[in-house]
């Protein structure tokens, strides 16, 4: 018996506000960067290989485990996991669900309001002219809260400030007001990727410069997906492919639980869940791949490529290279760009509102306008550090901890939860109640026997990383007895600031050792927060089970 | 682009956009279940299953 007081309109509004939670900016940042730095077109195999073996079966577990949560009236994961398994701990697991949502938003609108500001500036024209070099300044400028690009004091506030407040009213509106924005977002996304990746496919060597004469749009689409066989005996690319298909679905989080509980017992999850699964892939792996590394290629060529992929290249380099298109279509290219970026991260910033607002109204019987509100007030206290002090390190720092280590960590527990305590039984029953398509009996075997260890083996990978992430080497190493060395990555290391600390050891510059330890000082300040943040979350667990006992609605 | 690449390109695109497309064709093409169900825009909506 469903107790939802709110439901979703239609199925295609469902799926592709779940499609616009698992789409975000990793899709055209993160993975074909991962593809560039591990072996190209052989990492592709390892990828597709991991999203049968984990994507999917996490898909099917989170779905399931919200529409079985929803039935007895529970829409946020700690309630959901408690009306799965009786324990008084377990529901604390379920803390992960709202705590992940909550600090990856605080810095996720960050970044939400960077592309509505660049929007902006490509419109306005503010990189005509521009250098390369110059419009990379200008994005360091404008995370310096206190210069202004456009006469407006501590612009990226009011950006960051702006952006919260779209979201929050959205939020106010319930599920149908991210339903609506996931029905326009999500083809304005596509069309824009679209566009942008025909260019990237016909860009060829018409972009190649007295700069850079060998620029060729081609060599970019040779070097991601000529397969380089041999990495793929190597253990490092399979821990990149995992981590990637994990990352890109937006498993872990507890967004797709909160989704899914808002359905009826006897609707379909099977088919739901690899639909949106596989608009999410067709996003990463068919726009992802024709857009940043070949139009990068295509004008500043491969080795220049090689050299500097990764996240910054969407702010400090490609407004650059759109200016090579002449004004008109360096504002139209800005515009699809960003604005599709915007959508990317706003379909995904509303789906970590709805465990929070999800939560407050079945434990505290919040209204839809009172929990959008709250979470806006969170968020903003929690996000405001990450403004102020993004050059000092706290951004990265919520990205690390709860934009990476929390969620493998919840993603491990919740799967141990569903396959192993739970029950495979009960599970299985779970996944393929209302199903519209048959479900491979092969998933049954693969939810309890695989998905679980190889979650294990990528929470120990991250926690034990080995030296220059030289899994290979380091797993000889160890067979031949001499031992593991770990990583300044590894998450053991990180906790110790052991990076830092190795840079403080190698340096007798007074003021650089100054520096370091201040870094040091807002690192710690971070993780505060982000501690404050759970235990207060917890609390709120905590209090709920009280108020439930004294309603008699406790589960123990 | 070298043969290798664009095989290796054509067949993973290909696949990834044809299981997109067939599973989306499924979900449009599959009549709703019968009321109560998840969604409510299909509320007033008489045919069913």
């Amino acid at each position: 018996m469903s107790t939802n007081s709110q439901a979703w309109g239609s199925r295609v509004g469902l799926i592709l506000a779940m499609a616009g939670n698992a789409v975000g900016l990793g899709n055209f940042l993160r993975f074909p960067v991962q593809a560039v730095q591990n072996g190209g077109g052989a990492f592709i195999i390892p990828y597709l290989i991991c999203f049968l073996l984990m994507g999917i079966p996490l898909l099917y577990i989170e779905w399931s485990t919200g529409r079985f949560g929803g039935k007895f009236g529970n829409h946020s994961t700690p309630y959901i996991l408690d009306s799965m398994v009786k324990g008084r701990v377990l529901k604390y697991i379920g803390v992960f669900g709202i705590f992940t949502n909550v600090a990856v938003a605080a810095y996720y609108c960050y970044i939400e309001s960077w592309t509505m500001s660049y929007v902006y500036h490509s419109l306005a024209g503010t990189f005509e002219g521009m250098s390369q070099s110059g419009i990379a300044q200008f994005f360091n400028n404008y995370v310096d809260i206190s210069q202004s690009s456009t006469g407006i004091p501590y612009e990226a506030v009011v950006f960051y400030i702006l952006c919260l407040l779209l979201n929050t009213f959205i939020l106010s509106k319930g599920l149908k007001g991210i339903e609506k924005v996931a029905k326009i977002g999500m083809p304005l996304l596509i069309l824009f990727g679209v566009i942008l990746a025909v260019r990237g496919l016909t860009l060829g060597t018409s972009g190649a410069s007295e700069l850079f004469p060998d620029a060729n749009a081609w060599d970019g689409l040779n070097f991601l997906w000529t397969p380089q066989y041999e990495s793929i005996l190597d253990l490092k690319v399979w821990m990149a492919a995992a981590g990637q298909i994990f990352f890109t679905l937006s498993v872990g989080m507890g967004t797709i639980q909160c989704y899914a509980a808002y359905m009826n017992s006897k609707d379909d999850i099977a088919l739901n869940a690899v639909s949106a699964g596989f608009m999410n892939e067709f996003v990463e792996v068919v726009l992802g791949s024709l857009i940043v590394i070949p139009i990068a290629a295509g004008y500043l060529g491969l080795d220049w490529v090689l050299e500097n992929a990764g996240f910054g290249m969407a702010f400090q380099t490609m407004p650059y290279l759109f200016q090579q298109w002449g004004p008109v279509l360096a504002a139209f290219a800005g515009l699809f760009w960003f604005g599709l970026l915007f959508f990317a991260g706003i379909t995904s910033s509303l789906a970590m509102g709805t465990p929070w607002m999800g939560f407050m109204k079945d434990e505290f019987n919040w209204g839809q306008n009172k929990g959008a509100w709250s979470f806006g007030l969170l968020i903003l206290v929690m996000g405001l550090p990450t403004v102020l002090f993004f050059q000092e390190g706290v951004f990265d720092e919520y990205d690390y901890w709860a934009g990476t280590v929390s969620l493998v960590v919840f993603a491990m527990l919740e799967t141990i939860l569903f396959s192993w305590i739970f029950g495979m039984k009960k599970g299985w029953a779970e996944i393929t109640s209302g199903a519209d398509i048959k479900v491979p009996i092969i998933y049954k075997f693969i939810i309890k026997f695989i998905t679980p260890p190889m979650l294990i083996i990528i929470f120990l990978g991250s926690l034990f990383k080995p030296l220059n992430n030289d899994w290979s080497g380091n797993v000889s190493s160890l067979f031949a007895g001499n031992g593991w060395t770990l990583d300044n990555g590894s998450i053991v290391k990180t906790v110790m600031h052991a990076g830092i600390k190795d840079k403080i050891l190698a340096t007798t510059d007074p003021v650089l050792i100054q520096q370091l330890q201040d870094q040091m000082m807002y690192l710690n300040f971070a993780r505060f927060l982000l501690l404050a943040l759970f235990i207060f979350i917890s609390s709120l667990v905590y209090f709920a089970f009280l108020k439930r006992r004294r309603e008699g609605r406790a589960t123990l | 682009m070298n043969t290798e690449a664009i095989i290796t390109m054509v067949l993973t695109q290909g696949i990834v956009i044809g299981f997109t497309a067939y599973f989306f064709y499924k979900v449009l093409t599959i009549k709703p279940k019968s009321e109560p169900d998840s969604f409510s825009d299909n509320n007033e909506v008489e045919e069913r299953q």
